[in-house]
């Protein structure tokens, strides 16, 4: 541990903060190719952000102090997970702190406080939201732990810059019980992200919406900073599963070449997962909003496939 | 801590009466001191019938005098874990039967828990008994202090006759707390279920004891722990304690009295009840199954995981479908006992294989989670005694928008909200994190498909977790957010000072807890290493830092967590300000401009709970009556019981009375008949001897 690590973790988290409107905005222009429309510029997200910030803000006349808090410390926490997760290099101070049991946790405070904000206005809505948030969260989250316990069987360990170094050092081969939990991986993103067969970010229909039911009372400042965390909470996402489907090329030493080359790197693989997202929300419908957890569910059991795979063949 | 060493030094205090002889002699060690402790309590209780209608005597004075007492309790048992097992033998009770005690790490833990916990709780008591509520105070103050004091002499008996008692007072001390409003007829039947099940569970323990004394008909423990069982006899034995304990837990499918008793109780004592009485019955287990039993059976422990894994998902699952604000936190215990008997059975597969450091591992999480639990729970009940004094509403159904009214309450429940979700950087997920962490040894245990099974344990009780985190949005936010369902609710009034500083002794232990984890380890090696379970392996982290097995660089540092979280959010905050304007506007809430909004428009607990009563249906037994297009009243009625009641108890409680109808038949009611039974015996009994 030296101060050479300790820039590298900071660089990752302002990278992550700055680059993960533009991921977004990536997604956006690939679905709106994809789909036959033009599409708004890359940096669109960070202009509606600028906007947003610049705006008065309106509060609903019984909200309490906790609406006022809950989009800092869900933008808080959504920092602070980029900072556990190995984007750019594995040699993270901070990583000791928190491994991926403790990022689990991070992400339902996120949700629970997300939630709890929505309840407070006591809006039809918002306690809509966050009702369907938490059943979302409720599925979600137990398939999220066990794709960990299925990788960290296969390392030892939890702690997800060991899982990145100890995958990385292994060849490229098909491993039955990864395929799986990659599989069930990319349905809790696309659950928890509100990405299409689950939620449609761009709906404006109130009775089919989850995430945005949750925002609906949110203006101004506090909605820029729930979208800016939603867009981290997205690229979050994309690179624990790079990290731990996709973890050859992220820096493990000390050598700043090395982490310029993670740095480009991540950019080409997060290009791809970037039009595969916009790739699968093109080519799905939305589900009702019961057939969620079914989603969900087989997203769990898939899950536990691959935990049983790996107990079955050691594979 | 080290302040009071293991053998003081009598103190020479002035003697009044003889006083300063006991006082003296107290003084002279960790165990007498626990003793005195637990004996002023008793005293404590004894005094409040002095003048046993005066609140202001009783609650303002006696009542925390026990939280002092308490605390003190606490402090000596953490000091006294440092020191060598002691053991004392007190020449009271029948002749040729004195007591037995003993102090050791297992007793000084669950008796940091109860002086710690029961602590906060007195306090709050101190606040919340008010004139004119069922039984008098002074009564109600004996009858609590005696509940305390029986808790502390069944983690400190070392005979069973000792403990027997202990529980039995206990049992019926708690009792009558529970029927404390005893003019309601539901409060009696809660009341009399929660005595049957505490016997009929005394029953089993008495005959686990009588299994463990090997032939030897010496009741001390020390006796047991010398004799040696064969392997059927051993696992009867821990069948009955499994029994016993369990229906004292509240196991499922023992726990029907659970969600019965605890709403009907005050809220100090459901607090004391569910945080604390619960956990006695896991120090029993625990006792017997690593102490008593010496080297258990690795397969017994498949029993309380697997039934511990479903009591977890079954309270979660019918928490989630609750509308008492009471009933919800009750079945949500069931939940807690359900993660601690997991991790019990986990346990002593560990132990049963030899795994020594995976074994300690996971007792150490189940002996943390079990003081998270007091913490927590007592927590969320004294929060919702809060509640329902100020708004004399249980049902979720017509609270909402306290937090407005009743800031304090609001804000300290919200982290016990958190803690018990298991969110970190709370105590309930450092429990949680060291749980998981020990199931993912399981693939290491010796036995095919028994290695496999095990690690989905892990999945289920993360499920659990999840779940546990929708349940507490659930309370947390139809109480206190929102808009208020009623109109008397505007008119609540935050809780007095004594009740907020109970709250905040509580909350604090919380964030304590979770903040400052390997402390509170370190103390719990201890034990572990007593049971000669074995210990963690030696680390050199410094102290912030959670490393519980070296070799699987698995860490998890709460503390910076925690500043890097708050760093970010001040940061952020900060930013805003100074980046851009501050202005905010008020305004009616927009809800998609529909307009028109009014309370009524909000989710209901059923509606909240409806997409999980949805997904589990085949647990619940629900009764739905619709109402036609036509009806003039339209009607909504909806009414979710246990299926247990009907499949199991119902049943047997006919098989009881059809039993005893043909038992009946015997009482003639003639004197004849009677003398003609006696004759009977005598001749039979003569007949035997011959």
């Amino acid at each position: 541990m030296n101060a050479f690590d300790w820039v590298v973790q900071l660089l990752g988290i302002a990278l992550a903060v700055a680059a993960a409107p533009i991921f977004v905005g990536w997604v956006n222009q690939c679905r709106a190719w994809l789909q036959n429309k033009s599409a708004p510029s890359i940096l669109q997200p960070y202009r509606g952000i600028r906007k947003l910030f610049h705006k008065d803000a309106v509060i609903a006349e019984n909200a309490s102090r906790l609406f006022r808090l809950a989009p800092y410390v869900v933008f808080g926490a959504m920092v602070t997970a980029a900072a556990v997760i190995p984007s750019i290099a594995t040699r993270l101070p901070f990583t000791q702190a928190a491994d991926a049991i403790a990022l689990v946790g991070l992400l339902a405070t996120a949700r629970v406080f997300l939630s709890l904000a929505a309840m407070d206005v006591g809006t039809a809505f918002g306690t809509l939201g966050a009702r369907r948030e938490m059943m979302i969260g409720f599925l979600a989250e137990p398939a999220l732990l066990v794709v960990i316990f299925v990788v960290s069987l296969t390392c030892a360990t939890t702690a997800l810059p060991m899982i990145a170094e100890r995958l990385s050092a292994q060849s490229f081969a098909l491993n039955p019980s990864l395929a799986f939990t990659a599989v069930a991986f990319t349905m809790v993103l696309l659950a928890e992200n509100a990405r299409i067969p689950v939620d449609n970010p761009a709906t404006h229909l109130e009775l089919t919406m989850i995430h945005e039911a949750l925002l609906l009372e949110y203006s101004a400042r506090h909605l820029a900073l729930m979208e800016w965390a939603a867009a981290l909470k997205l690229f979050n996402y994309a690179c624990i599963g790079l990290a731990v489907f996709i973890p050859w090329g992220i820096a493990t030493g000390h050598a700043p070449g090395s982490l310029a080359v993670s740095v480009m790197l991540l950019g080409v693989k997060l290009l791809v997962v970037g039009a595969g997202l916009a790739l699968i929300e093109t080519l799905s419908a939305k589900l009702r909003v019961f057939r969620a957890p079914e989603f969900l569910a087989t997203a769990f059991l898939f899950a536990v496939l691959g935990l049983l795979v790996r107990l079955l063949l050691g594979a | 801590m080290a302040v009071l060493a293991c053998q003081l030094e009598p103190t020479t205090v002035p003697d009044v009466l003889g006083v300063g002889a006991f006082v003296s002699y107290g003084f002279s060690s960790p165990l007498r001191l626990c003793l005195l402790l637990l004996a002023a309590w008793s005293v404590l209780g004894v005094v409040g019938l002095v003048r046993p209608l005066s609140i202001a005597f009783v609650g303002r004075t006696l009542f925390p005098l026990g939280a002092v007492i308490g605390a003190t309790l606490a402090v000596v048992a953490a000091a006294g874990m440092s020191c060598p097992v002691e053991q004392l033998v007190l020449p009271i009770g029948l002749p040729n039967l004195p007591v037995h005690l003993r102090l050791d790490g297992l007793s000084g833990v669950f008796l940091i828990l109860l002086g710690a916990a029961s602590a906060g709780i007195s306090i709050f008591a101190a606040g919340y008994f008010r004139q004119g509520e069922g039984t008098a105070p002074g009564l109600l103050c004996l009858q609590y202090h005696l509940f305390l004091s029986s808790m502390g002499f069944v983690l400190l008996a070392d005979d069973a006759y000792a403990f027997m008692l202990a529980w039995e007072t206990m049992a019926l001390s708690s009792y009558f707390l529970v029927t404390t409003q005893h003019r309601i007829p539901e409060i009696r039947q809660a009341g009399f279920l929660y005595l049957l099940m505490a016997h009929l569970g005394a029953i089993a323990i008495l005959l686990s004891f009588g299994v463990l004394q090997g032939g030897t008909w010496q009741f001390t423990f020390d006796a047991m722990r010398a004799a040696h069982l064969a392997p059927n006899w051993a696992t009867t034995a821990f069948c009955l304690a499994l029994l016993g304990f369990g229906a004292k837990a509240g196991l499922v499918p023992l726990h029907v009295w659970l969600p019965e008793a605890h709403p009907a109780a005050p809220s100090p004592v459901s607090a004391l009840m569910s945080g604390v009485m619960l956990k006695t019955a896991l120090y029993g287990m625990i006792r017997v199954s690593f102490d008593l039993m010496g080297q258990p059976l690795w397969w017994w422990g498949l029993v309380p995981l697997s039934l511990g894994l479903f009591s977890a998902l079954y309270g979660v699952v019918f928490a989630a479908a609750q509308t008492d604000m009471k009933r919800l936190l009750a079945y949500s215990s069931i939940e807690n006992i359900g993660i601690l008997f997991t991790g019990l059975g986990l346990a002593i597969v560990f132990a049963g294989v030899e795994m020594h450091a995976a074994a300690a591992l996971t007792l150490i999480a189940v002996m943390y989670h079990a003081m998270n639990h007091a913490f927590m729970k007592s927590l969320l009940f004294l929060g919702t005694g809060a509640v329902l004094h100020a708004t004399g509403e249980r049902n979720l159904g017509h609270l909402g928008g306290l937090i407005h009214r009743m800031p304090w309450v609001a804000w300290l429940t919200l982290i016990g909200v958190l803690a018990i979700a298991g969110l970190p950087p709370l105590n309930g997920f450092v429990s949680e994190w060291l749980l998981l962490q020990s199931f993912l040894f399981a693939y290491k245990v010796p036995h095919p498909f028994i290695n496999m099974l095990l690690p989905l344990g892990a999945a289920l009780l993360a499920l659990a977790a999840a779940l546990a985190g929708y349940v507490m949005v659930k309370f947390f936010g139809v109480i206190f957010l929102g808009q208020p369902r009623e109109s008397a609710l505007r008119r609540a009034h935050d809780a007095g000072f004594a009740e907020r500083l109970g709250l905040a002794w509580l909350a604090a232990g919380c964030v304590l807890l979770g903040l400052l984890p390997t402390h509170f380890i370190s103390l719990l090696n201890v034990v572990t290493l007593q049971l000669k379970i074995g210990g963690l392996p030696a680390s050199d982290a410094p102290w912030w830092l959670l490393v519980p097995i070296p070799e699987r660089q698995s860490s998890y540092a709460p503390l910076l967590f925690f500043a890097v979280i708050l760093v970010v959010v001040v940061l952020a905050i900060f930013s805003v300000r100074l980046l851009y304007h501050q202005r905010i506007r008020k305004g009616a809430a927009w809800d998609c401009g529909f307009g028109g909004l009014n309370s009524r428009m909000q989710d209901t607990a059923e509606g909240f709970g409806q997409p999980i009563r949805h997904l589990f249906q085949p647990l619940f037994a629900i009764v739905r009556e619709l109402p036609g297009p036509f009806d003039r009243q339209p009607k909504y009625r909806l009414e979710i019981s246990d299926r247990f009641w009907r499949a199991l108890y119902q049943p047997l409680g006919a098989l009881v009375r059809h039993v005893a109808d043909k038992v009946a038949w015997l009482q003639q009611g003639r004197i004849a008949t009677y003398l003609l039974y006696s004759f009977v015996t005598l001749v039979v009994l003569l007949a035997l001897m011959l």
